[in-house]
């Protein structure tokens, strides 16, 4: 069997398209002007930037003045909660609505507000990884000023009911945030139609470089200033602008909306070979549900062997992928998407996240279907955890 | 997570793996809720390790420290395999990184393990020779 290199972590990561880098690349040199100079080399970079905004406002059916520029998706996530949360409390709002399953730029926000006088609701997930929009709605109180749910979770993909919490949020009159970074170009996102006040994007997910995000504030909101300093982004966000990632991600943003139901048409079944495949192998379990998910992501937990150990060996066989396990989560214990949805940590150790783009083919499905087993083969052999279940009969999952 | 070419080495061909079934000794250290079990199986001729083999459920510093601790108390006497630190098996690895220390403490305490198993079935009370042999649960708490 001939090695193959797939890159299956496009939920880290994605390179930047070469069409983006040709878009990019005159802004580096050729136009270096400063967007807020008065010669001709400033204003061309003013107007490629307000050719930029409306762009990425276009596609995602929002004012090109609800468009403001960031540093990516934690950034994103950091100003709305924390701006809201800093608005509202002076109106009595102290109450934050979100998910046990959230992001860590969401959670980690979250739990600093908690130590500064606000209240927390973390909303549980369903087995398949699913928000109720029934328990958002229950969970509204008087003092609520902010409801903030994921559209697509980062780890297992599930797509979450993002228009009917939406339109929750309408009906009891709390605004409602959503971190968009891994839905952008997987769902159609029209922040009109579905009641969405702010929305977060990071460009890297979708090809455009790392260090650039959005963030979409629906008009009437008024955010703090994030960074004080000159006028730019409406003066919430000083300093001069990274032209060549604005350039970068209107394009980038432009090319992953074009056409989502195609790529949907096409990864989605590769996808279900991969997940029907891997199901083949005995005590593995899909994480997340199958139908309410992205088309490019698959998670699997892989009983009675590790998951650093299982990346290292596809890392071996030129497949790049990623875990949930406690040594890759930098902590001791395994992710807390995996152990929301009710996991077991032995369960939860043995996980494996496939996440891939527009290139993936099906002979790369083939040759991870055909490495796969053997690796886990070969780690189960040298299990004691293994040993132990098979002696016991015993079955995680 | 930055490996060492000697720690890849140990973790895509590990020395010393699988089981003996006539063992003199047998260890297990760790568990499955922390991510890492390590089970090492010795065989014992007088005062000399003859065979050594390992099982290794855990990540690649893991399977790597449990491969090379295999290797380094092979052949030699208890009194060797006893003296046997973390601290030896990191540094022959070519070091681990930070957060991966605990695996080496692992495989320190597999081998320990084993010969307290080997003392308990030549009726002598392994703690006088070995001391206690902490558990995994002692050495952090989970969330």
């Amino acid at each position: 069997m001939e090695k193959r290199y797939i890159y299956a972590d496009h939920a880290a990561t994605t390179a930047v398209s070469d069409e983006v880098l040709k878009e990019m690349l005159p802004y580096f040199q050729e136009h270096f002007g400063n967007p807020s100079s008065i010669y001709a080399k400033g204003r061309e970079n003013e107007r490629a930037i307000i050719d930029a905004r409306a762009r990425v406002a276009k596609c995602l059916n929002a004012d090109p003045k609800e468009i403001y520029f960031t540093a990516g998706g934690s950034e994103s996530d950091n100003w709305a909660i924390k701006g809201t949360a800093d608005r509202l409390a002076a109106k009595g709002k102290k109450h934050i609505i979100t998910t046990v399953f959230e992001h860590h730029a969401v959670l980690h926000t979250c739990e600093f507000l908690e130590k500064h006088g606000f209240e927390v609701t973390y909303l549980p997930v369903s087995p398949e990884g699913l928000v109720n929009p029934e328990d958002v709605e229950n969970a509204i109180r008087k003092d609520t000023a902010l409801v903030t749910i994921m559209y697509a979770n980062n780890e297992i993909g599930t797509i979450q009911p993002i228009p009917e919490i939406g339109a929750i949020c309408k009906k009891h009159k709390v605004l409602f945030h959503t971190d968009a970074v891994q839905a952008v170009g997987n769902v159609e996102i029209d922040v009109k139609a579905q009641n969405i006040d702010m929305l977060s994007i990071s460009g890297h997910k979708f090809h455009a470089p790392k260090g650039i995000g959005v963030l979409y504030v629906r008009k009437g909101i008024l955010l703090p200033n994030l960074i004080h300093g000159g006028g730019q982004e409406s003066g919430k966000r000083a300093g001069t602008e990274n032209v060549p990632g604005i350039i970068g991600i209107a394009k980038a943003l432009e090319i992953a909306t074009a056409d989502i139901p195609g790529k949907i048409a096409k990864l989605t079944p590769l996808r279900n070979k991969l997940i029907d495949g891997i199901l083949k192998i005995d005590q593995t379990r899909l994480n997340g549900d199958r139908e309410k998910r992205l088309c490019g992501n698959v998670n699997i937990s892989i009983v009675g062997i590790e998951g650093e150990s299982l990346l290292l060996m596809l890392d071996h066989y030129g497949v790049q992928a990623s875990s949930g396990s406690a040594c890759t989560s930098g902590s001791l214990d395994p992710s807390h998407v995996l152990l929301s949805l009710g996991l077991v940590h032995e369960v939860a150790h043995g996980s494996l996240r496939l996440s891939f783009g527009e290139e993936f083919t099906e002979e790369d499905a083939n040759y991870i279907l055909e490495v796969l087993p053997q690796i886990v083969d070969r780690l189960r052999s040298m299990s004691p955890m293994w040993e132990t279940l098979t002696k016991e009969n015993r079955k995680l999952v | 997570m930055n490996y060492s070419e000697k720690v890849m080495d140990h973790f895509t061909n590990p020395r010393n793996v699988g089981e003996i079934p006539d063992a003199d000794g047998i260890g297990e250290v760790g568990n499955a809720k922390c991510g890492d079990i390590m089970k090492m199986y010795l065989k014992i001729d007088g005062d000399t390790i003859t065979d050594v083999k390992f099982k290794t459920f855990g990540c690649g510093a893991a399977v790597a420290t449990s491969s090379m601790a295999t290797e380094m108390i092979k052949g030699k006497t208890i009194d060797d395999a006893l003296k046997l630190t973390n601290k030896a098996v990191m540094e022959a690895l070519d070091g681990l990184p930070p957060v991966k220390v605990h695996c080496s403490v692992l495989a320190e305490e597999a081998v320990k393990a084993a010969l307290s198993d080997y003392y308990t079935k030549q009726g002598v009370d392994p703690k006088l020779i070995i001391g206690e042999i902490p558990s995994c649960e002692e050495c952090h708490e989970h969330d």
